[in-house]
């Protein structure tokens, strides 16, 4: 039986009419922008800090152990921790999507020819390992622990409790952080997706039906919950330099 | 009556190229009205498989405008007709004629999916609650709309180590049911070839009945595919609590 397509029907250029590139472009540019922001934040090692707020890129995942304890590390402390976010957004579901579309073109956008003709998918090295996923799921979690403490201590100036603007973007951040880790499609999978009777677990079955609501918005947590990463550094950068001044609300 | 351009693709298996047909259109009319008005006043060999009219029997795939999409669902007026509107048949099957193109491979596909498969004793009584997740599985109109966008099948022609996302979508009703006892991972990592799917959603995106194809079929396939097969840690649980991972055996509905 031949499968090949007959000649004629085949393009090499799409008939699309619509603006499709701007997704892809849109991926291109914020994940690119991102990246190369989060390596100077990493090497910078300044600014990350004002007053009660620590920057999401320098809270360290080890109880008792402060990013600025760490100076004496040959590297950047951001280090220590940026790896896990980094792979777990990496070999997440939302920005697979994202970066084959965009970065290799496989394919850039629905029914729009690829580039290249070689394709092994997630079957081979290196896009197999997209399968440890749950793996950096587990070590995210603590990073957002960590997080939730750092949000907290936000709200605990020199002279008490307080509320700042950016006490408020500390604790959106890591709301929305929230937001997206337990939105995860592996965690939905272990919570309850991997049963097949939900009648004799009512709990989990409970829990999988809460995951599945928010996982319906996953891109939308990744994008958002990156973009706020960026903010919170920004603002509290640049209260630090001196450009702006944190506002106490009360 | 505004006149609007429609470039169809005319042609067999040797090949063939885009016609240009100048219709008067109506408010309300959907690309499949127009085909139809063609074919009644322009062109009576055009070739185009339709039944129902009513995006319920799948039959009228085709692309249009390089979207692949069922004919009798798309309206003029979502669609911009001040330019020539492309209508072509679905890409990734061979050309029977003009729009028509011969979907049999999905039904060989089909049968390297062990069917239904419940324990001896089954006892029948299910929950709602069990059979939620397979009931959406069960909206597929086989349009094959999904077969045809996706990149694997459509740009790589891959039709010898993957099933693609229609029958992914088939083997995770079987594998979520409740009282289906049989194990189709192995199929799935290895004929399957859901290690090629690689999540960009398109099969998703083109179901005229609205699956979450990839959040719902896929992902918990590739998620048990990895508790099967990538996952060291269950794994090691799996054989610590081997004894009790059969119930089939026990003569009551799978689990876990």
């Amino acid at each position: 039986m031949s499968t090949k397509p007959v000649t004629g029907t085949e393009s090499r250029q799409t008939e699309r009419q619509d603006n499709w590139w701007i997704e892809p472009l849109f991926t291109v540019l914020s994940l690119g922008l991102f990246g190369i922001y989060a390596l100077w934040v990493a090497w910078n090692r300044q600014h990350f800090e004002y007053g009660p707020y620590l920057s999401p890129f320098y809270s360290i995942p080890l109880p008792g152990v402060h990013a600025k304890d760490l100076e004496w590390l040959p590297i950047s402390p951001a280090f220590l921790v940026l790896w896990i976010p980094l792979g777990f957004r990496a070999t997440c579901y939302y920005y697979r999507k994202a970066y084959y579309r965009a970065f290799f073109w496989d394919p850039p956008a629905c029914a729009v020819p690829e580039l290249r003709r070689a394709y092994r998918g997630e079957r081979a090295f290196p896009f197999v390992l997209n399968n440890l996923h749950r793996y950096f799921w587990y070590l995210s979690v603590p990073v957002v622990a960590f997080l939730w403490y750092d949000a907290i201590r936000a709200f605990f100036f020199e002279d008490g409790f307080g509320v700042g603007v950016g006490s408020l973007i500390m604790l959106g951040n890591v709301i929305l952080l929230s937001y997206y880790t337990f939105s995860c499609h592996a965690w939905r999978h272990l919570a309850g997706g991997c049963l097949n009777c939900f009648s004799k677990h009512k709990t989990r079955y409970t829990l999988w039906q809460r995951i599945t609501r928010i996982n319906e918005g996953h891109g939308f947590w990744a994008v958002i919950s990156m973009l706020s990463v960026w903010f919170t550094d920004v603002y509290i950068r640049l209260c630090s330099m001196g450009t702006i001044t944190d506002i106490r609300l009360f | 009556m505004p006149s609007v351009t429609f470039r169809v693709f005319r042609g067999d298996q040797t090949g063939g190229e885009l016609k240009d047909y100048t219709v008067e259109v109506q408010e309300g009319m959907v690309v499949l009205d127009v085909i139809h008005k063609i074919q009644a006043e322009q062109a009576p060999d055009l070739a185009c498989r339709w039944n129902c009219k009513a995006g319920k029997c799948g039959s009228c795939g085709a692309e249009v405008n390089g979207k692949p999409t069922l004919m009798c669902m798309t309206r003029l007026d979502t669609i911009d007709t001040s330019k020539p509107v492309t209508v072509r048949p679905m890409k990734t099957f061979p050309v029977i004629r003009d729009l028509v193109t011969d979907v049999k491979w999905n039904y060989e596909v089909n049968k390297k999916i062990k069917p239904f498969t419940p324990a001896p004793d089954t006892n029948w009584i299910m929950y709602q609650e069990d059979v939620d997740r397979v009931q959406e599985f069960r909206k597929c109109i086989e349009c094959f709309l999904c077969q045809n966008v996706c990149h694997v099948l459509r740009e790589h022609n891959e039709k010898t180590g993957f099933i693609g996302p229609r029958f992914l979508v088939r083997t995770a009703s079987l594998e979520m049911h409740p009282l289906d006892v049989e194990n189709r991972l192995d199929m799935l990592k290895n004929e399957g070839g859901i290690g090629y799917c690689n999540i960009t959603k398109c099969c998703t995106e083109v179901c005229p009945e609205h699956i979450r194809i990839t959040d719902n079929a896929i992902i918990p396939l590739k998620e048990r595919v990895v508790d099967e097969y990538y996952d060291p840690v269950m794994a090691f649980f799996r054989r610590l609590f081997a004894s009790k991972k059969r119930p089939e055996t026990a003569g009551t509905a799978a689990d876990d």
